[in-house]
């Protein structure tokens, strides 16, 4: 057994893909927090008064607030006064992006072409809407015309701020508040970019809508901010992917996301994350602190999260929806890889507050190297809950000595007509089924993608088609000589 | 084509292998028979290549080469072909797909041409008919559900799509119906032919009236105890083992 451990040791060192780094001219805010920046990027954005009003108190909140330390993940301490709260390449018009992509430096589209997500409408990903970020602004979202025809609005936060402000104070917060912890108070003072969704009752989406986050800037932080509102009876299917170039200091990533399901509305939102995880000895790396929530506010509305997650050096993820309308329900759908030296804490959080509402929890965690890999989920159900069904399944997959699993659920049931379910396992990558797969030919490393993909395939055929094939092959590439 | 010399090999710091000698030739089915724990499947799994045991002495050469220092992987590309006596389960795993990666791999190998998925897939269901497996099974995950007798089939349709050189068959036809049988028979004598040569491990003599093997080894205590021609096999079923195991454990 030992010899073939050490080839698959072999097979987990993999280069990052996408490390490369575009050189353009920025327009950078100094490093630092104060009211003075935030009220800076405020202006830079020429935003409404509200807008500049949220982000002072947001802000006031958060100089009162502890960074948490719960999670089973390590790091030096990040020094908030150190990080940039703003970049923007030059070229860039300020205020209210680019028109078209005429509008958009040529350096960027190279930069999204290499990523293979081409912003040109006509290019290979026809059929998805993309809007794309870089650093902190976006820089072109297409297909806005066509949605529009249907009444769908898909553009950058910052131009639904000005152009439609009267949405966005509507539901911005209304989700997640300001105030609701450390990392979602700090986005909430300083978000540069992000998306924007609407789309108007009974309307479904034409498209899978996608929106691309690049981090480029050295020494900033990106917060970006998406909110998506489906409204009585609507279906939207949204994609979000996420790359950064190799540096060998941390950056951070402090996102913040809002879906808002009224009744009968449908959300499904997926994410394949591939940030930089710094390399093979634990240098550098993205450290990813995240909060996506979803609300389930009308009855029979359906808010389903599918994350595959190969990136970061550190993952503190919990996509969550709380199931307030009736006969409402919440899935999450999870495959978190880790290995070498990165760390991951994710999971979710179901809240049964409807009646005969229902969750799904489907989590696969793989470990490699020396990587932690925890799954941290609650599932709630409130007193008026009356009939919740929860059903979690929690794997994990080991394929090195070294690496570990953890699996935390907690769950607050107080209503007695609940029925909870959970399954976990923890399981060694199996010798016998990559034997047998090389014994027909398979190579080693393909034996092991092959085996991990089928052990991760509930959470794969929850995606969009065209994502799963490249999750898929995210996958190859974060386990490259990983199991030893 | 295959020669084993003085093979001796230890599982769990145990000798099971102690010095067998055996030889195939292109063209040649070789049935190896023995009673339960005298080493059958740990020869077949070693010839493949599996992990879990330790080749202490003597030599394995496949066409001239070197089997032994040769990867699984390897193996399968070079012709070497296991059946396994407990074929393994892979959750999630399209069987077709699996089936086609290790076509392909096989033929990348051979600096063939990759196949595509449309005409895989016909390739496939012609041999599907050969051993009457419904084409819902191609859906299925590898072997995943699967009846005993489904797996030993399914085991022969990869067989007879990777056309392998030299095929090792571990007790392809145990817990196998009358229909079972005849299927994995045709299987087995559809590829036979003069450059190829198979290992049969089999307990029973019913195989081996649908197949007629060159050769019957007797395999006792880690040494092959008696060889002879498929009249061995019956007496074999009339004796028992003890009357070639006495002198073989001495
Ligand atoms: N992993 C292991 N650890 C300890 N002993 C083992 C291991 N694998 C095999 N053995 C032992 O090696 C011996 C030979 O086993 P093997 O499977 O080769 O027998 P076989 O001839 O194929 O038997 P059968 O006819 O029952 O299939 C048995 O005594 C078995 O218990
Ligand atoms: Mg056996």
């Amino acid at each position: 057994m030992a010899k073939r451990a050490s080839d698959v040791e072999k097979l987990v060192r993999s280069e990052y893909r996408h490390g490369f780094v575009t050189d353009i001219e920025a327009d950078t805010v100094p490093p630092g927090l104060n009211e003075d920046v935030i009220r800076l990027i405020s202006a830079k954005k020429a935003e409404p008064e509200f807008m500049r009003e949220w982000r002072l108190k947001a802000y006031r909140r958060w100089i009162t607030m502890q960074e948490p330390h719960w999670a089973h993940v390590q790091h030096s301490p990040i020094d908030y006064q150190a990080i940039s709260y703003y970049s923007a390449p030059k070229t860039q018009p300020q205020e209210d992006g680019p028109k078209s992509l005429k509008d958009v430096d040529p350096k960027l589209l190279e930069t999204y072409e290499k990523l293979g997500v081409p912003l040109h409408e006509r290019a290979k990903l026809a059929g998805v809407a993309v809007d794309a970020v870089f650093d902190s602004v976006s820089v072109a979202t297409t297909f806005r015309k066509k949605l529009a025809d249907v009444g769908i609005i898909f553009c950058s936060f910052s131009y639904a701020v000005q152009n439609h402000p009267q949405l966005v104070e509507q539901y911005l917060g209304s989700v997640v508040p300001y105030s609701d912890n450390f990392f979602a108070s700090l986005n909430s003072a300083v978000f540069s970019d992000g998306s924007f969704v609407f789309v108007p009752k009974g309307v479904r989406c034409p498209m899978e809508l996608s929106t691309y986050f690049r981090m480029n800037a050295a020494n900033t932080g990106q917060f970006e901010r998406t909110l998506i509102i489906a409204e009585e009876g609507a279906y939207v299917s949204y994609l979000e992917g996420c790359t950064a170039p190799m540096r060998d200091k941390n950056q951070l990533h402090a996102a913040v996301v809002e879906l808002i399901a009224l009744e009968g509305a449908h959300i499904k939102y997926s994410t394949v994350q591939n940030w930089y995880p710094g390399d093979a000895n634990g240098q550098g790396g993205i450290y990813n602190f995240v909060t996506k929530r979803g609300d389930c506010r009308g009855a029979n509305s359906h808010i389903a999260w599918t994350q595959v997650e190969t990136g970061s050096a550190i993952t503190w993820k919990y996509p969550s929806v709380l199931l307030r309308g009736d006969n409402s329900i919440g899935e999450f759908y999870s495959v978190a890889v880790t290995n070498n030296f990165q760390q991951a804490d994710t999971g979710t959080k179901m809240v049964h507050i409807g009646k005969n509402t229902r969750s799904t929890i489907v989590s696969k965690g793989i470990s490699a190297g020396r990587s932690q890999n925890s799954y941290r989920g609650l599932v709630k159900v409130v007193g008026a809950a009356e009939n919740a069904r929860n059903y979690t399944q929690c794997d994990a997959l080991l394929l090195s000595n070294q690496c570990g699993a953890h699996t935390f659920p907690y769950m607050e049931v107080k209503n007695p007509t609940a029925k909870v379910e959970h399954e976990a396992t923890t399981s060694k990558i199996d010798d016998d089924q990559l034997f047998y797969c090389r014994s027909r030919g398979i190579s080693a490393e393909d034996a092991v993608n092959m085996v991990v993909s089928g052990f991760c395939k509930d959470v794969f055929k929850e995606l969009p088609m065209e994502f799963a094939v490249e999750a898929q092959g995210l996958l190859a590439v974060s386990l490259e000589g990983a199991v030893g | 084509m295959l020669s084993i010399k003085n093979l001796h090999a230890n599982v769990a710091d145990k000798e099971i292998l102690k010095g067998i000698n055996l030889d195939v030739k292109a063209g040649e089915i070789h049935a190896v028979m023995g009673p339960n724990g005298s080493g059958k499947s740990t020869l077949a799994n070693i010839l493949a290549g599996r992990d879990g045991y330790t080749v202490t002495q003597g030599s394995v050469s496949y066409q001239g080469q070197d089997l032994l220092a040769m990867d699984p992987e390897t193996r399968a590309c070079a012709g070497v072909f296991l059946a396994l006596q407990y074929p393994v389960e892979i959750p999630g795993v399209n069987n077709v797909y699996f089936l086609k990666a290790a076509y392909n791999a096989i033929r990348k190998h051979r600096g063939e041409e990759q196949v595509d998925a449309v005409k895989f897939l016909g390739l496939v269901k012609d041999k599907m008919k050969l051993v009457d497996i419904d084409t819902a099974f191609l859906n299925r995950a590898v072997n995943e559900g699967f009846s005993g007798g489904e797996k030993k089939r399914n085991e022969i349709l990869q067989m007879l799509v990777l056309e392998p050189r030299l095929a090792l068959l571990d007790e392809t036809d145990s817990g196998l119906d009358i229909d079972a049988l005849k299927v994995v028979a045709k299987g087995i004598n559809a590829l036979r032919s003069p450059e190829r040569a198979m290992v049969l491990v089999t307990h029973y003599q019913r195989l081996l009236d649908y197949v007629v093997p060159d050769c019957v080894h007797v395999l006792a205590a880690g040494r092959i105890a008696k060889s002879g021609d498929k009249s061995l096999a019956a007496e074999l079923e009339q004796r028992g083992y003890d009357w070639v195991t006495a002198g073989a454990s001495a």
